[in-house]
């Protein structure tokens, strides 16, 4: 296994593939280190940063970070929980995030991180922002008051679709997710069946006709907290 | 105003070489022929260039400079910088109110001029300062603006509202403007006399990698701010694979308080571009890119002409100087208006005709910059450093200067002190030495390197500028005695929320959170407990932010809790509502209590 590069995160030794990022090598062996805009399948983007780890003493985006050959990776230290929950509780409090009536509710994984993490309440006042939703499409809708700005429908549509249905605009505090048509979502070509539609991690792009089909309590994060199916590897 | 016709798209498209990475070019064209960049612009370069309008709508919406909805012909931007603040823009913004009968942010009726605000345009020595369309006007007065708005209204012609024109090339027809370039203290370096093409003959005389060497004897470090190794970055640039390569000047001067580039593009452009080509022949590029803040685009058509000068001169083109196969040349790319393309892999973006979004690392741009071809971005004082190293030798270069940073450094000073303007220190200069000349002994603070430097109190005043203790891009900014640091340290964070690119979670968001919970110490609303709150945030957003900008954001906050701790704590006084910290009350309950039309009995203040 010449080819494997070997390297530590917190102590326990990794191997990697040449090419991988960390987080993808720390799946592999079974670590969870969170994350949000990452997503298997899609180029890494690095923009929520709750995968932020130390890297021989230095932060770095884990899903961005290529492993390198002895490289020292901290992971669950205090310091880096304190700036993840911080990192959440800055995306609760960007949005609108209304999770008792949200159809994402024990599917969002921004919910999922905070249960994860012990959030019950952000820490930060809430800065209810004023944003538009978007029914026009005949199958789905998107509710810019839970868009987290991962960019996972960007990429989606660019790079798997082969259809750019989804780009920011506006700059700081005033970037939103915008489409593709001079208004509206329905003058776009996106589809239902599109790979863009099923990877928002949170509410904000949301299929028409289907709510409530599991009921809230046997959702996907009800029962087990996220990164618990990567833990699992490990055991 | 007319509109823009699909056809004048068209052509400008195709004077783009109807080129998808040319964007900015087109879109700056179309701002300025139209006041706008409308939904049918849009819609019409998208065609033209093959690609989703969506895209297009993006860059668009990303530029201070370019607008979706019709602007005047004439826009007039306000610097409201700290600085001009400092000088008395809000006077001056007053004015101009009254006399054009509209707010910021507003049209006149007529259509003809649009009143705006701008972050640091680079002319904090002369504030307060505007651009009016791309003509700079210095020293603002309410007289002035007076004169100003009955000039405009009578001719609508901003080219002829200059009276007296400033020094050295400012004054020349190329430029033609009033700025004066305030160069206060010239050192061996820069505002030196030199030896024009020395440094690129005797280059061209070397092998690429004695070229390489030379740098790395003298020890150069990047002027820009980073201070990365110059000569190291060529290596690794001139290592890396790739047929064509790039070397980018960065001329983007976004730092509020510095305009010390401002000086160098308008006496030492020729100097610079040398450096430029020297920087390509070492590395191995046979293009160069300038990349000019759209703020200094009256100092354009000098540029230009050096540029083509330059060209006759065989300083630039085939096989410069006669050295066989060094084929050479330089284009001038124009901003339009984000700090955030200041930095390195933004500007890199931008050129290529996308938002201003820092790009992910690695690859470093030395492995695949601009279009994916390694690139070299320096700054515009590390070029003209690199043409006076390779005139006079690295021994000489070395000379001055401090042990870990050797040589001078260009210093723009400006805020509280009787002489602003440009000056060349050797590094290793004290902060007390350097208040004394500039006269602002009584200074009570001084920010070291801009807003994303530090801000220092009086304590620090025995340390030395240098990369190894208070390292800066050149913005020096004095505080007087009866300064408000906090209102100061507020001011820059409503600065770096305005210019953040938006890509990441804790620059978006928490600067945002650190202005607020400042505001609300500021009110007198604020508490201990605040103050931890506020530095735990600060690190956060400093640890986890994706680039430069976000890892320095919080500076302005952290530094003056570090330095001006006393300040904060006269402020803060235990809640008697017993919220949480950071959350105000009054203002949660703003809305309910309009809506109820009464103040709430509970919560009284
Ligand atoms: C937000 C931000 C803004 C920057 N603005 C500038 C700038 O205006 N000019 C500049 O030369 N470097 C700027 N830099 C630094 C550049 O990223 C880069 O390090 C520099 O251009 C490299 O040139 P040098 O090595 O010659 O300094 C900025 C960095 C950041 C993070
Ligand atoms: S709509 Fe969903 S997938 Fe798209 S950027 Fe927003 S949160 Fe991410
Ligand atoms: S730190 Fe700020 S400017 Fe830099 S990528 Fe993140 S949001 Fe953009
Ligand atoms: S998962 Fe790495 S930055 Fe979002």
């Amino acid at each position: 296994m010449s080819d494997k590069i070997t390297f530590t995160i917190d102590g326990v030794e990794v191997k990697a593939a040449k090419g991988q990022t960390i987080l993808q090598a720390a799946d592999e062996a079974g670590i969870y280190i969170p994350r949000l805009c990452n997503m298997s399948g899609l180029i890494p983007y690095g923009s929520c940063r709750v995968c932020t780890v130390i890297v021989n003493g230095r932060p770095q985006s884990a899903c961005t970070q290529p492993a390198a050959e002895g490289m020292i990776v901290e992971n669950e230290t205090e310091e880096l929980l304190t700036h993840r929950k911080n990192i959440v509780d800055m995306l609760f409090v960007e949005g609108n995030h209304y999770c008792m009536s949200c159809e994402k509710s024990g599917n969002c994984e921004l919910q999922a991180l905070a249960y994860r993490f012990g959030i019950a309440a952000p820490k930060y006042p809430y800065m209810f922002p004023n944003r538009s939703v978007d029914a026009t499409h005949p199958d789905i809708f998107i509710d810019r008051n839970r868009c987290i700005l991962c960019a996972r429908c960007v990429r989606a549509s660019r790079d798997l679709d082969g259809k750019g249905v989804f780009e920011f605009v506006g700059r700081g505090p005033n970037k939103s997710i915008a489409v593709n048509a001079n208004a509206r979502l329905k003058d776009t070509n996106l589809d239902i069946t599109d790979k863009a539609v099923d990877v928002c991690p949170v509410g904000a792009i949301i299929k028409k006709r289907v709510g409530f089909a599991v009921p809230i309590g046997q959702r996907k994060y009800d029962t087990k907290p996220i990164g618990s199916e990567i833990e699992a590897q490990n055991k | 105003m007319s509109k823009i016709t699909e056809a004048a798209i068209k052509e400008i498209c195709a004077s783009c070489g109807n080129d998808r990475d040319r964007l900015m070019d087109v879109v700056n064209a179309v701002q300025a022929k139209a006041g706008c960049v409308s939904d049918e612009s849009i819609e019409a370069i998208a065609k033209q260039l093959s690609c989703h309008r969506v895209e297009v709508e993006s860059v668009v919406s990303f530029y201070a400079f370019l607008s979706k909805e019709q602007k005047g012909s004439v826009v007039i931007r306000l610097c409201n910088d700290v600085v001009d603040k400092m000088n008395g823009v809000d006077a001056v913004a007053k004015a101009f109110e009254d006399e054009l009968g509209i707010k910021f942010g507003q049209t006149t009726d007529d259509g003809k001029i649009t009143l705006e605000y701008a972050p640091c345009i680079g002319m904090c020595d002369q504030a307060p300062a505007a651009l009016i369309n791309n003509e700079v006007m210095t020293y603002l007065s309410t007289d002035k603006v007076k004169e100003i708005v009955k000039n405009l209204k009578a001719c609508n012609d901003p080219a002829k509202l200059k009276h007296r024109l400033g020094d050295g090339n400012n004054a020349s027809e190329m430029v033609h403007s009033v700025v004066h370039n305030g160069i206060r203290k010239k050192g061996p370096v820069i505002f030196a006399d030199y030896d024009k093409e020395a440094g690129l003959k005797n280059a061209l005389a070397m092998s690429p990698v004695e070229v390489i060497n030379e740098i790395k004897t003298a020890r150069l470090r990047g002027r820009g701010g980073a201070g990365f190794p110059t000569g190291m970055k060529w290596e690794f640039t001139r290592a890396a694979e790739g047929k064509k390569k790039y070397i980018i000047c960065n001329a983007d001067e976004g730092e509020p308080g510095t305009f010390k580039d401002r000086a160098i593009l308008t006496e030492r452009a020729d100097l610079m571009f040398e450096g430029m080509t020297v920087g390509g022949y070492a590395i191995g590029a046979d293009s160069g890119i300038v990349y000019l803040r759209a703020e200094y685009a009256y100092l354009t058509k000098l540029l230009e002409k050096i540029l083509q000068d330059r060209r006759n001169a065989n300083l630039l083109g085939k096989n410069v100087l006669g050295k066989k196969g060094f084929d050479f040349d330089i284009r001038v790319q124009m901003g339009a208006g984000a700090y955030i393309c200041g930095e390195e892999t933004a500007l890199i973006s931008s050129c290529e005709g996308l938002r201003g979004d820092p790009k992910n690392r690695p690859p470093f741009p030395a492995q695949k910059g601009y279009l994916g071809h390694p690139t070299s971005v320096n700054n515009v004082e590390t070029l003209c450093c690199v043409g006076r190293i390779l005139e006079m030798g690295a021994a000489w270069f070395a000379e001055t200067g401090s042990k870990g940073s050797p040589s001078t450094k260009l210093l723009s000073i400006s805020g509280d002190c009787q002489m602003p303007g440009v000056y060349e220190f050797p590094f290793g200069v004290k902060v007390s030495e350097l208040l004394k000349e500039i006269g602002a002994e009584n200074a009570q603070a001084v920010l070291v390197g801009g807003p994303s430097g530090q801000i220092i109190g009086k304590a620090d005043y025995e340390r030395t500028i240098c990369y190894d203790d208070l390292a800066t891009g050149g913005a020096v900014v004095v505080f007087g005695p009866e300064r408000n640091m906090l209102e100061i340290a507020a001011e820059y964070m409503e600065f770096f929320i305005e210019e953040s690119c938006g890509y990441c979670t804790p620059c978006r968001v928490g600067n945002v959170l650190l202005k607020n919970g400042l505001d609300k110490i500021l009110a007198g609303k604020g508490e201990p407990g605040d103050l931890a709150m506020l530095e735990e945030l600060g690190n956060t957003v400093k640890t986890t932010s994706r680039c430069g900008l976000g890892q320095t954001s919080a500076n302005p906050v952290l530094s003056t809790l570090k330095n001006f701790r006393s300040t904060y704590e006269s402020l803060v006084k235990e809640s008697k509502d017993g919220m949480q910290p950071m959350f105000d009350i009054s203002a949660a309950l703003n809305d309910a209590e309009t809506i109820a039309d009464r103040k709430s009995v509970i919560f009284k203040n």
